[in-house]
């Protein structure tokens, strides 16, 4: 197991991306998590390095949301440290908006803000968080707006667009707080097969602008096509990881083979 | 193939129209003689109309005594409803035992309040930041000096003489504008993660709504000058001030907490996954989708307390309803079988039109906030 594996040269998107060698995005060490009894992570350790894309992948109740909850600290974890861009999550508030005004987060319910419209979600944190003037906010959630191809929705409320427009709004409401990394937590989960797709494209070309990006996703097609590495959870804890290629041909673990033999059929 | 294909070979002639189903006869038939029970119902509900809408009618118009009328057509037999005595009592219902020449300065203050809370009310009118300023913080101050008086050659005019609708209006425009601020700070507080600050929300929300109203401004009027260092005293307005809006925050800070119950988790923690702060995730997320939630609680409540600011007779004020019920020398001279009847019929109309027309506006502003976007 490579701890941080480099491009593998294939002529995929994946060979255009960089990954910085020395400066660290996310790091995990000897990290412990309890829902009051319950030991839900345990002794996980992770580094991620800027610009590296990595899937985390693993039967449900594994511990996988939770993992990229505790990276903005939406759970807090009650052993080990996490490190994001440098700043330590403890119980500080001032450090916990630190790491997420550069931590963007995209959920499986979208939690699109259904009392204001698509605009107004998307300039409301730039606004007030970063002290963006509105006209200047506005501009460039137009900008994401585009790059997410619905900037024709831009008036309406979430209410009336489609799970994979309001996915995509949401991708976009997280890229206007211009973030150095961006946590997926399912996001592809709850929408309807056919709107999967233009989620993913959107998903795609973020990693191929080379953003530091962490899925809990079930699409091995993705993770095949972008990660650089995929991890595998069970019980709370980080079983395997390794390039999609060897992780997908060559699993070690006995549970990785299970899970991967009830996936991919 | 020739099953599908078709080729009509006999005309269908025209049939008389079915029973008409519009007009008044088609829908007295629908909707009041459909069944025999209907029917029998029907009559039923005719016959107690024409029981009680005569003597109603004759009570409050066909016998009742105009506003011009005299005492005597009042004391007659067979007089309805005395609205002789409403209209030469109007003063004392409006201002209680407020100084008649000094009456100008009520006047003032109702004619500024109206102006600056009608357009704050019609979502259309533009400048509503300038207008919400004027209305909460300048209006008070010189609501304040007006009535109370004492400055500027302003004749001083103790809270012990002002009275009837005066006192209701300023006690429920007051504690709604209070209590509605203070009960969502009571309710965030009691979902607080800070102990302290969580036990002390749920200590006085619980507190404060075992008790009965009554209780409270007894105990402000009676209780609260014994813990008082001597000669020092606070205005009996005042605590009767306090003690309402005190009580209806209690009650308003479970009402938004049922909104800020329903607000999925999703919706706090996509909030803060931008980075914005406790108190900018409340007010532009969390607040105005759970407020509207509970805008008919929020109503109810105002409502309530709308009705509530006749217990003030409690510590001594004369609100509208005491007013009312006040025996001073023109109810003596305006006495008669209906007089008081009359009054209380008065002061009910005038609740009815200040609580109906804050029911009534809830519904248009739920109608206003419903964006259609509930999944």
């Amino acid at each position: 197991m490579s701890q941080v594996s480099e491009t593998t040269g294939a002529p995929t998107a994946r060979s255009t991306m960089q990954i910085s060698d020395t400066n660290v995005a996310i790091e995990v060490i000897g990290m412990h998590k309890w829902y009051a009894d319950f030991h839900v992570l345990r002794d996980i350790n992770l580094k991620v390095m800027e610009g590296e894309r990595i899937v985390i992948a693993g039967p449900s109740g594994s511990g996988k949301s939770t993992l990229i909850r505790c990276i903005n600290r939406l759970e807090e974890h009650q052993e080990g440290q996490i490190i994001v861009n440098g700043t330590e999550l403890t119980a500080d508030l001032k450090r916990i908006d630190e790491v997420r005004r550069e931590v963007g987060m995209v959920f499986q319910h979208f939690n699109l803000f259904p009392h204001l419209t698509i605009l107004q979600n998307l300039t409301l944190a730039p606004i007030w968080v970063r002290g963006i003037p509105k006209a200047e906010a506005e501009a460039t959630a137009m900008h994401y707006l585009e790059r997410v191809k619905i900037p024709e929705q831009a008036n309406k409320f979430p209410g009336q667009l489609s799970g994979g427009q309001q996915q995509r709004v949401a991708i976009a409401r997280s890229l206007c707080m211009q973030p150095r990394i961006m946590l997926f937590d399912e996001p592809t989960s709850a929408l309807d097969p056919e709107m999967v797709k233009e989620v993913l494209e959107v998903m795609i070309s973020l990693a191929e602008d080379g953003m530091t990006m962490l899925c809990v996703t079930h699409e091995m097609g993705f993770a095949r096509q972008v990660a650089n590495r995929v991890i595998f959870m069970d019980q709370g804890q980080i079983i395997e990881q390794n390039e999609p290629e060897a992780f997908f041909s060559n699993p070690q673990h006995e549970r990785t083979k299970l899970f991967l033999s009830q996936i991919l059929h | 193939m020739t099953d599908i294909g078709f080729v009509r070979a006999d005309m269908v002639d025209a049939k008389p129209a079915p029973n008409r189903t519009s007009g008044a006869i088609a829908w007295a038939q629908k909707n009041l003689f459909a069944t025999p029970l209907d029917g029998v119902l029907t009559v039923l509900g005719v016959v107690f109309l024409l029981w009680i809408v005569p003597p109603l009618y004759n009570f409050f118009i066909g016998h009742a005594v105009g506003p011009s009328g005299t005492v005597e057509e009042c004391r007659m037999e067979n007089a309805g409803a005395c609205w002789a005595y409403i209209s030469s009592e109007m003063e004392f219902f409006i201002y209680g035992f407020y100084d008649i020449p000094q009456q100008w300065r009520p006047n003032i203050v109702f004619a500024l309040g109206a102006a600056l809370l009608i357009p704050l009310l019609i979502p259309k009118v533009p400048f509503k930041r300038t207008n919400a300023v004027l209305f909460l913080f300048a209006y008070p101050v010189v609501s304040y000096f007006l009535l109370a008086g004492g400055v500027f050659g302003l004749m001083p005019i103790p809270t012990e003489k002002w009275g009837g609708l005066l006192v209701t209006l300023i006690i429920s425009v007051v504690g709604i504008t209070l209590s509605f601020p203070l009960g969502i700070i009571l309710a965030l507080g009691r979902q607080s993660k800070m102990p302290v600050i969580k036990t002390l929300c749920i200590g006085f929300i619980e507190l404060v709504r075992a008790v009965p109203l009554i209780s409270v401004l007894f105990m402000a009027s009676i209780m609260l000058p014994l813990f008082m260092p001597q000669g020092m005293t606070i205005d009996k307005f005042l605590r009767a001030l306090v003690g309402v809006t005190l009580f209806t925050s209690a009650y308003m800070a479970e009402v938004v907490r049922g909104g800020l119950q329903a607000i999925p988790r999703g919706q706090y923690e996509a909030g803060a996954s931008l980075g914005l702060s406790y108190w900018q995730r409340m007010y532009f997320i969390i607040l105005p989708q759970a407020l509207k939630h509970v805008i008919p609680g929020i109503v109810n409540s105002f409502i309530a307390l709308f009705k509530d600011t006749s217990l003030v007779y409690i510590v001594g004020m004369k609100d509208l309803l005491e007013a009312v019920k006040t025996k001073n020398d023109t109810a003596l001279e305006w006495q008669s079988a209906n007089t008081a009847t009359t009054g209380y019929l008065f002061a009910a109309m005038v609740f009815w039109v200040f609580c109906f027309s804050m029911s009534r506006y809830s519904i248009f502003m739920e109608r206003r906030l419903n964006t259609g976007y509930k999944r």
